[in-house]
């Protein structure tokens, strides 16, 4: 089943993280096998924020195993010294679970294709987010446990999205939990309600245009999807009107971006969406009990239409 | 089997299994008299009066604790319930079949008033997936917005939502009427067999898909026509109907609805063929 939500404040930060705990700890009887964040923190945008993981947390129909921490030191080790040797300087670090790392990480390009394909050469490592405002933070639990296990109730900024997630289309993993970057631009993340029935043909086709992708998760084609209609100049919210055509079956899902959020529903309007717009905040989710916690007071909401895109800036 | 011509008529008509005595004992037979209406209950139903009045606060409860809480203050005589704090909350006020003027003050979730036969509903707010499913009897009014499947199966009574309702309203109604002030989404009327819905404002792609029987009135634009469903005339005794009924309802008081569009099924689905599937088949 799944749940998604996500908020835009605009023209003002907020506590961004206990908002999307709340409003995802709401929707967790449309899943709980796995909750991820993509929070748009308040920074001072000169150092890249990269999420990432050396190791899986395995749960049930999980093709990853299990390994022991020092596999994960030694491929943090490898980590480090490609940094290194590609002239990136680490300025923070922090290692919030054995698996997971937050690196601030001063390096000056604009094009992430290369430097995330050396990174996630090195077996068992993958970036979760890469961003001067973005940081995808996803693991096995519902919403108050992943929250509470990363600290994230006190991340103020901008705008968020997050997921329940339902595992049906592949295990129970990081690597297929969502929200998904939209390598390899910076700040762009995606999540996803429903199922797409040409994943594979697109994603042939995606790969032979030297997309990666890291899962078996038909979600994750909407964010490489995405990402490569804006590598060849598509605005986001042109993109999001190209994948109703492009992309085959039942979808929810949003995009989010450094400045911007955007929703898009499949033209069966198949899966559930309730909106709420106001002039200083945009709040979204699967069901109405989620725009709820964070609004508890009486409110107009309603349903997008069917092959409806929308896109807000902050 | 008796013989017809011979037994007189009182032994005729038990002959063919058809009682003229009262029946007695272990029976749950019952005859209908309208006079009696009044008399008549589900079981587990209550007598209660329209002007004893309450409240009941459901911020801290879950649905099940709120729909038993409605079930005992009916069994208390209490005709008006007030509901504050719905939250949108899923599944409030599901099952009752009892006449009741019942008001929610805020939104509710998914499958609100579902399965419900008699009772009278105000919903200060939205609604969300699946609205009055299997309303029976009755009328319930949706002073905002609501979601997808509103009115899915109805067999009876009024369903009005003054705003905008999502996709798929009034699938697989049997009976009853659908009337939106607002807009509606795709696929409205998708596989409706019997019933009426009015919308209107504009309505979505592949509108009445599929429908067997019904009728289906927009005054605004539609996005495209699914399959099998045709335009028809809009004769003098639809408009009137028309008329009355968006007056009932309290809604588009104004509207012309001479303009309006009436769409039903074309009939010519493989449902309406003569033959038997077992006939089909051996034709095939």
């Amino acid at each position: 089943m799944c749940g998604i939500a996500g908020l835009i404040h605009r023209g003002k930060s907020s506590n961004v993280g206990s908002e999307l705990q709340g409003m995802l700890q709401a929707l967790k009887h449309r899943g709980e096998d796995s909750t991820g964040y993509a929070l748009y923190g308040d920074t001072d945008g000169k150092n890249f924020i990269m999420r990432f993981k050396v190791g899986e947390n395995v749960g049930e129909g999980s093709s990853s195993v299990m390994e022991d921490v020092s596999v994960y030191d030694e491929r943090k080790k490898i980590v480090d010294q490609t940094l290194s040797e590609m002239g990136a300087k680490v300025v923070k670090e922090e290692r919030t679970l054995p698996y997971s790392l937050r690196y601030e990480i001063d390096y000056d390009t604009k094009d992430l294709l290369d430097f995330s394909q050396r990174i996630e050469s090195i077996p068992g490592v993958e970036i979760l987010s890469m961003g001067k405002s973005l940081e995808v933070i996803k693991d096995l639990g519902n919403a108050k446990m992943v929250c509470d296990r990363y600290s994230l109730d006190k991340v103020v900024g901008t705008h968020a999205i997050g997921h329940a997630r339902m595992a049906t289309e592949s295990g129970v993993d990081i690597k297929s939990a969502h929200p998904f970057w939209g390598y390899p631009f910076s700040d762009v993340s995606v999540v996803h309600n429903g199922q797409l029935t040409n994943y594979w043909n697109n994603r042939r086709v995606l790969e032979n245009k030297g997309m990666r992708f890291m899962s078996e998760c038909d979600s994750e084609l909407i964010a490489v999807y995405i990402a490569e209609k804006m590598r060849h100049g598509a605005s986001l919210e042109e993109g999001m009107k190209e994948s109703l055509t492009g992309l085959d079956g039942v979808f929810t899902y949003f995009v989010a971006t450094k400045d911007s959020l955007g929703m898009a529903k499949d033209t069966m309007a198949a899966k559930p969406l309730v909106l709420y717009e106001s002039d200083d905040l945009v709040a979204m989710g699967s069901e109405e009990i989620a725009i709820r916690s964070v609004l508890p007071q009486e409110i107009d909401t309603y349903d997008p239409f069917d092959g409806e895109v929308k896109v807000w800036q902050i | 089997m008796a013989n017809l011509k011979t037994v007189s008529k009182k032994s005729k008509a038990q002959s063919m299994g058809m009682h003229t005595e009262v029946l007695t004992g272990r029976t749950q037979q019952k005859f209908f008299n309208p006079d009696e209406a009044e008399n008549f209950y589900y079981f587990g139903t209550y007598d209660v009066d329209f002007n004893k009045r309450t409240e009941l606060d459901v911020k801290d409860m879950t649905a099940p604790e709120a729909n038993k809480e409605i079930d005992n203050l009916m069994s208390q005589g209490y005709g008006t319930i007030v509901i504050k704090n719905p939250q949108g909350k899923h599944s409030l006020g599901v099952g009752i079949l009892n006449k009741l003027n019942l008001i929610f003050e805020g939104s509710l979730g998914y499958f609100g008033m579902g399965s419900c036969d008699g009772p009278i509903v105000r919903i200060n707010g939205r609604v969300g997936w699946s609205c009055a499913e299997n309303l029976m009897a009755g009328k319930v009014v949706i002073e905002k917005n609501a979601g997808s499947c509103f009115g899915a199966a109805i067999r009876g009574g009024d369903l009005i939502c003054k705003g905008s309702v999502g996709a798929r309203t009034g699938i697989d109604m049997k009976g009853g009427t659908i009337i939106i002030g607002g807009d509606a989404g795709a696929f409205t009327g998708f596989m409706m067999q019997r019933g009426r819905i009015i919308i209107l404002g504009d309505v979505g792609i592949n509108l009445g898909d599929s429908m067997y029987d019904g009728t289906i009135f927009v005054g605004g634009e539609i996005g495209s026509y699914g399959s099998d469903a045709v335009d028809s005339e809009l004769t003098s005794s639809d408009q009137d109907w028309l008329k009355r009924k968006l007056k009932v309802a309290e809604i588009g008081e104004n509207f012309d609805v001479s303009k309006m569009k009436k769409i039903v099924a074309g009939k010519k689905l493989w449902n309406y063929d003569n033959l038997e599937p077992t006939e089909k088949k051996g034709a095939i």
